[in-house]
């Protein structure tokens, strides 16, 4: 039978359509105008060269830290929020009274608006008002108290913090799937042998989750890398350009009315995901039955 | 052995709710201070308010227009639900079946808008091009575009996963393309399909950045855009804004409650081998 016919190719059209002109065109047409000097302010187009690309590479401005500071908040947020991920669901696998219940409040977070769980902990992490340091107080830790968002020294890390509390029940949901996949033949073998807990998480569990881990620290770093809502409801950047990530530096730029740097920005973050994207293609295929 | 075994449980549990309280706790302090009168919730405590104060709401409803931008956002969502969910069906399906080159490049280039980033600054310049910036259709079409690579991601491997030979009967009984798949692909895509509708929906109605950007005047603005801008001008008023946050996160919780199945499957598809 002929595939074509009962399988039309214009089924795909509307999708490809929005998907182009919305997604891919911007996309493409942000490459060309890194190369020009696009503002607000004149209507005449000029081409510059990597004009853009060298502000954007040096140390005569910020945008060098906002690319600074995206990489560590996802390397950061990536490694902790696996680690603690796949704590919890090893804990979360285990026989815990209401089970349900609890795995039901650590995925709570994840599907609150993101801008939300910023205004959250706004309140929360207010030095004078705030829960954290009420609590501190409470249990006579006032050494520790601290200006949680306004400390330029440590506002990045809350930052980073607000965003593991947010995202950690998404990898462990992932990763309980991971350890429910794993055939049961194996833990009892290991009994049988005289294996304690700890040798069967490290020589069963973990060799086996490996596929598993590799999708959420690719997920994690697509994420890190596009991060803005919270760093935007939580501190927008400051104190100075202390939290500033790529994208809350490119609604900046956008606001300032420089769209050629903003675009730049974007199009340097374009180029790093095309790599990412080929190798989230790769893990996910690995799971799906089809090669691609 | 006994007694090792009954403290580890102990132990366990122990743990367990800590964890749980520590992600609740921040929740409930908004639950809580969004029942107190302003000058009970201005040092934001756990502690119960010695009166629940309802007004509360009845106040951020009328101050926050918070009638029209729910009616927004239920437009945002459920048209992009609509158009994301049966467009990348109708595309999954085919990229699925057909696996000629063509098709297989065509797969990857959707699958690969999941990790691509969006250029906001050209994006304004194609919506003012297409005439699309600051409508309510255009954001509804934004939406569904950016959420199409993973929605068709999700179905095509379901599609996998679903006989050939049961379209091939079809159109041998005469059946035509789109007869096959509206009358026996689509039901059967059925559970994928909620899995999609449910996520779309919470991203949707969470999602604030493109509003920010597209949607220039506040009549059109969802709520999360709406509870940010309230949060701006009643930022001494904690249980008036505890109550704003309260009525624009209760959708996606309900919703959450009641399709948790059909996240999770979403949320692990394409992690885990199965």
């Amino acid at each position: 039978m002929n595939k074509k016919q009962i399988y039309p190719t214009y089924f795909t059209f509307g999708t490809l359509i929005l998907y182009v002109v919305l997604y891919v065109l911007p996309a493409v047409m942000g490459i060309g105008y890194s190369f020009t000097d696009w503002s607000a302010y004149s209507d005449q187009l000029n081409f510059v060269g990597i004009e853009n690309f060298k502000t954007v590479f040096s140390s005569d401005y910020n945008y060098m830290k906002m690319i600074g500071n995206t990489l560590w908040f996802t390397l950061v947020t990536t490694i902790v929020k696996n680690v603690l991920g796949l704590a919890l669901a090893v804990l979360m696998t285990k026989q815990v009274k209401l089970l349900n219940f609890h795995r039901t409040v650590i995925y709570l977070p994840c599907i609150l608006s993101a801008l939300i769980v910023g205004m959250i902990f706004k309140s929360v992490l207010n030095p004078k008002i705030g829960l954290l340091n009420t609590a501190l107080r409470a249990i006579g830790l006032d050494g520790l108290c601290q200006k949680w968002l306004t400390d330029s020294k440590i506002a990045f890390n809350s930052v980073m913090a607000v965003d593991i509390w947010k995202g950690m029940g998404y990898i462990m949901t992932i990763i309980i799937a991971g350890i429910m996949a794993i055939s049961p033949v194996y833990y009892e073998a290991a009994a049988i042998d005289g294996g304690n807990a700890w040798h069967c998480f490290r020589y069963i569990t973990l060799p086996l989750l490996m596929p598993t881990l590799t999708v959420t620290t690719v997920l994690n770093v697509i994420y890190g890398l596009k991060v803005f809502d919270t760093v935007y409801s939580l501190t927008n950047g400051g104190p100075g350009y202390a939290t500033e990530v790529l994208y809350t530096g490119v609604y900046k730029e956008f606001g300032l009315g420089r769209y050629a740097v903003g675009t730049t920005l974007s199009t340097i973050m374009f180029l790093v995901m095309l790599v990412i994207g080929y190798f989230m293609i790769r893990s996910m295929a690995a799971n799906e039955d089809v090669e691609l | 052995m006994k007694k090792k075994k009954l403290w580890s449980a102990i132990g366990v549990n122990l743990l367990a709710w800590v964890l749980s309280l520590i992600l609740l706790a921040p929740l409930l302090l908004i639950l809580i201070n969004s029942f107190k009168t302003k000058q009970a919730a201005s040092d934001m405590t756990l502690m119960l308010p010695t009166e629940f104060q309802w007004s509360n709401y009845a106040v951020v409803i009328e101050k926050g227009k918070l009638a029209t931008t729910f009616i927004n956002s239920l437009i945002y969502s459920c048209g992009s639900v609509l158009i994301c969910t049966i467009l990348s069906a109708m595309t999954a399906y085919v990229l699925s079946r057909n696996r000629s080159k063509t098709h297989r490049f065509l797969y990857m280039f959707i699958v690969m808008g999941i990790a691509m980033p969006i250029n906001f600054v050209t994006l304004m310049k194609v919506m003012q091009g297409t005439h699309l910036i600051n409508t309510r259709i255009g954001i509804i079409l934004l939406y569904a575009a950016i959420q199409t690579p993973f929605n068709v991601f999700l179905i095509h491997s379901f599609v996998g996963k679903i006989p050939t030979d049961i379209d091939e009967a079809a159109v041998i009984d005469g059946a035509s393309a789109m007869r096959v798949f509206v009358e026996v692909i689509l039901p059967l895509l059925k559970p994928v399909l909620v899995t999609v509708m449910v996520l779309t929906f919470l991203n949707t109605w969470n999602e604030f950045v493109l509003p920010l950007y597209v949607l220039g005047s506040s009549s059109k603005w969802p709520m999360t855009l709406a509870v940010y801008n309230f949060f701006g001008m009643y930022f001494k008023d904690w249980n008036l804004v505890c109550a704003d946050i309260v009525l624009t996160s209760l959708p996606v919780v309900v919703v959450y409650l009641l399709g948790q199945k059909y996240i999770v499957t979403g949320m692990t598809a394409g992690a885990v081998k199965g």
